[in-house]
């Protein structure tokens, strides 16, 4: 590890600098991810702050890359809006400081509770620039809402840890910020009926905005939270809805205080239950009706479920491999803080030859965070 | 519209290229008699029509690889196509290609209800996808206005939107997985039922690319439980720059309706005429559409309407039935018919960021003056994606011409204005030429990247999205068309 830290203050900067560059770079935003590469000089984009525009009315922000996420929102929440797919900060779960970058959530299409509905991070970029392994700056997408002009490299890049190229710059739709939120809980529930529960929820017309379980709560007990947003009339008329719809399950209460709601939302999105928990973290995807099984086989001291069950949180021995139990599953699981295993799942052959095939083509030296993406 | 010159030797080899499609493929898999292939010379863009060397038609998956193969050793050329919907001239043949359909693909393969998917074989036509679903109360979000003929693979290809995205997204927010077949032949699944990539999101990337890197011969999508209920407002305005200045206020005051339609007054008195849907003769009508229960959609719909009031407005009409739904839909609909009637019409489809729409209509009117031909405007308003229709006499020489000269001085303006040219359509043949306006060398030199990724030869529809010259050294050099 060196401890060379390269900090370019703009975006011609930043390309000459991976252009000269004749190592590995470990490309960093705030640095919060735990992602650092060895051996490699690390790149930081936090000198390419600001935000470049923001169009409350045409729901539009672009910003530079190393723009602090808590700047942004503190931008949007002046005009009543938001982020709509609600990014995590790990930083408590990850045992990291600093500030997450805007261009880190994008690199890694970082997306929290609400990606069940509104779409996951990748889904609100409308643009990127970014800089490729050959220092090259390519800029691809815009700033409007509806655009298919050429391949949708923003997609591509979206999730790609930087391994594609270094982002400079995020153009992205932002929503309005609802009036009201309201919960409604479900105590008790095993994992299958909690997921039955939540797809009951999303599979209903109330628009759920967010479906979680967690096998142990905050009070040590199973709690299944489910999610409405909206103009106050339609909330209170939804949660009824839905309080009748879920009957079944058990006893539904209704929670509407804002500052409960909300810090109960972070406590999912954030995974703050498995703060100071030892172990491995893994984030696993799979079809949400397969999770309980898999779960159960894994058997992990707690379990989080977010995405209505489509999503799950685990700490585990470092000896215990969740991948081993996904055999016949689709989906993924991710080493998100740890050792003894490789962060991304490994990809079935064809997928794996197109991935190294692109990375070859857009870091043909193969400088940008090596080893990250297998 | 320039079009590469064909491959002689292709052409030479046509039965023998044939004949090894028919050695791989079942019986009438392969069409190679002119006048049948001639039904393929075309897609929407009918200004330009070129017949194929043949068409192939398989049944399955394995097919698509078999027939694929073949064309990639045989260095031929593909034109993959879906219903032949396309309005940008996406799955228009070259003489030297392969049409490669996946028409007789439509079966339903998997239907989801606990975890909200369905998983369909790529031929089968966009509105069949939600019908397969619509008694179980779901439905498939993206509703392009072919949805009753296009085809799912087109949608994939293209990207394609509807009226309805700006609350449902469009197909790249509604795609979760699909089988790919790759110019070499080889079957990759990517994606499936559950939600994101764990790597690269590759799925991201062949969406919207327009048939270049792949052949999609299955997807799993994603379906949504039907709202309870929709109703529109109808909002008429003596002044583009008001009805602009609304439809922001709408959106500022955390409203998102399911829909913003915005139709100008050249396009309002065409479907007057034609349809008589009883729209005011004004210069900007708004059709905004909430969803939700009866008392959810009359709360929305004032607040619309309060909204609507403090600019103005010289109507203002609050649907209360699914009558009078139909009646304030009823226009829109017909818009694209009801300019047929005047003339052939070429329809663009640039975004704009909705701020400058003021601005872009303006100009638009002063172009369409100096040009001699009249446009009508049809634009999703929420989310800034234009249609202007212009009007021309496709029997008169030079007015196809002038149209298409027309037409790219108002994509180019919507580059000027900080948008793009093609929200929903696609590039295709048709914009391809433009694609320098938006883009450098070195951005399109990374689009052509990922092909050279997928399809190293360039054989899967080789001559559309690039202009011509920025592509002619991937084709020729790899042995394809030059």
């Amino acid at each position: 590890m060196t401890s060379d830290i390269l900090s370019p203050q703009s975006e011609a900067e930043l390309a000459e600098a991976v252009a000269a560059a004749n190592a590995p770079l470990s490309i960093q935003g705030g640095g919060t991810q735990g992602m650092e590469i060895a051996n490699a000089t690390r790149l930081s984009t936090a000198g390419l702050n600001g935000v470049t525009l923001y169009e409350p009315g045409a729901l539009t922000l672009v910003a530079k890359a190393g723009t602090p996420v808590a700047d942004i929102s503190d931008m949007l929440a002046k005009k009543n809006q938001r982020l709509a797919f609600d990014p995590r900060d790990l930083r408590g779960v990850l045992g990291t400081k600093g500030a997450p970058t805007i261009g880190a959530v994008a690199a890694m299409n970082n997306s929290g509770p609400a990606r069940v509905t509104a779409g996951a991070c990748r889904d609100f970029m409308l643009g990127v620039r970014f800089v490729d392994g050959s220092g090259d700056i390519v800029s691809n997408g815009g700033r409007v809402m509806k655009n298919v002009t050429g391949y949708d490299l923003v997609k591509l890049m979206s999730g790609s840890h930087g391994t594609l190229g270094v982002l400079t710059e995020v153009s992205l739709k932002v929503l309005p910020t609802p009036e009201m939120a309201g919960v409604l809980l479900l105590n008790g529930l095993s994992d299958a009926d909690a997921v039955a529960a939540m797809s009951a929820a999303l599979g209903s017309p109330y628009e759920v905005t967010g479906a979680a379980h967690a096998q142990s709560g905050v009070d040590a007990h199973p709690v299944t939270m489910i999610r409405i947003e909206g103009f106050e009339e339609s909330v209170t008329y939804r949660l009824a809805q839905l309080k009748e719809l879920l009957g079944h399950f058990g006893d539904v209460a209704i929670a509407t205080d804002p500052a409960r709601t909300k810090a109960g939302w972070a406590w999912v999105r954030d995974c703050t239950v498995f703060e100071g928990k030892e172990g491995n973290l893994w984030r696993v995807s799979v079809k949400p009706s397969d999770a309980p099984g898999m779960v159960a086989k894994v058997a992990p001291e707690n379990a989080l479920f977010d995405w209505g069950g489509g999503l799950v949180w685990m700490v585990l021995p470092e000896s215990v491999d969740p991948r081993a139990q996904m055999e016949g599953l689709q989906g993924h699981a991710t080493l998100m803080r740890g050792e003894g295993h490789v962060r991304f799942h490994p990809e079935a052959p064809g997928v794996a030859k197109l991935t190294q095939s692109l990375r070859k083509k857009f870091d043909p030296r193969g400088i940008l965070n090596p080893g990250l993406m297998g | 519209m320039e079009l590469p010159t064909p491959d002689s030797f292709v052409l030479s080899r046509k039965s023998e290229i044939v004949a090894t499609l028919q050695a791989v493929l079942p019986q009438g898999c392969v069409i190679d008699a002119p006048e049948e292939a001639r039904a393929y010379e075309c897609d929407a863009l009918t200004a330009y029509r070129c017949p194929p060397l043949a068409v192939v038609l398989p049944e399955t998956t394995e097919q698509v690889a078999a027939a694929l193969k073949v064309c990639h050793q045989m260095n031929v050329p593909v034109v993959p196509r879906g219903a032949g919907t396309s309005l940008a001239g996406g799955s228009m043949p070259t003489s030297d290609s392969v049409v490669l359909g996946v028409a007789r693909l439509t079966d339903v393969l998997e239907t989801d209800y606990p975890n909200r998917f369905i998983r369909v074989q790529t031929g089968r036509t966009n509105l069949s996808v939600s019908g397969a679903v619509e008694e179980n109360g779901f439905f498939y979000a993206p509703d392009p206005s072919s949805q009753l003929a296009c085809a799912i693979s087109g949608n994939i290809a293209m990207n394609s939107g509807g009226a309805h995205c700006l609350k449902y997204g469009v197909t790249t927010n509604n795609l979760l997985g699909v089988t790919l077949v790759t110019m070499e032949g080889e079957i990759v699944e990517i994606g499936g039922a559950h939600m994101d990539a764990s790597g690269l999101d590759l799925l991201g990337v062949i969406c919207g690319s327009e048939g270049q890197l792949g052949v999609v011969t299955e997807a799993t999508l994603r379906i949504l439980p039907k709202p309870e209920g929709a109703r529109p407002a109808l909002i008429g305005f003596d002044d583009n720059a008001v009805a602009g200045a609304c439809v922001s206020d709408i959106i500022k005051a955390g409203i998102l309706p399911v829909a913003i339609e915005f139709m100008d007054r050249p396009c309002i008195r065409a479907t007057e005429a034609f349809a008589g849907a009883g729209y005011p003769d004004c210069e900007a009508l708004l059709i905004i559409e909430v969803e939700g229960s009866d008392a959810e959609i009359d709360a929305q719909l004032a607040r619309i309407s309060e909204i609507a009031r403090k600019h103005n407005p010289v109507e203002l009409r609050e649907s209360r039935s699914a009558d009078e739904s139909a009646k304030i839909w009823l226009g829109r609909k017909s818009a694209f018919g009801a300019m047929g009637q005047i003339n052939d019409y070429m329809c663009l489809d640039g975004t704009i960021p909705v701020s400058e729409l003021p601005y872009v209509l303006q100009r638009i009117g002063e172009l369409s003056k100096n040009y001699g031909l009249g446009v009508g405007n049809v634009f999703h308003a929420g989310d800034g994606n234009m249609h202007p229709l212009i009007l021309f006499d496709a029997n008169k020489p030079g007015d196809l011409e002038k149209c298409e000269a027309f037409g790219a001085d108002i994509l180019k303006l919507c580059v000027e204005v900080g948008g793009c040219l093609t929200g929903e359509h696609g590039v295709g043949i048709e914009k391809r030429d433009l694609m320098s306006h938006q883009y450098t060398p070195e951005d399109l030199e990374a689009q052509m990247k990922v092909k050279d990724v997928f399809d190293p030869k360039w054989l899967l529809n080789p001559a559309k999205v690039f202009p011509l010259d920025t592509s002619e050294s991937r084709r020729g050099a790899q042995g394809a068309a030059v």
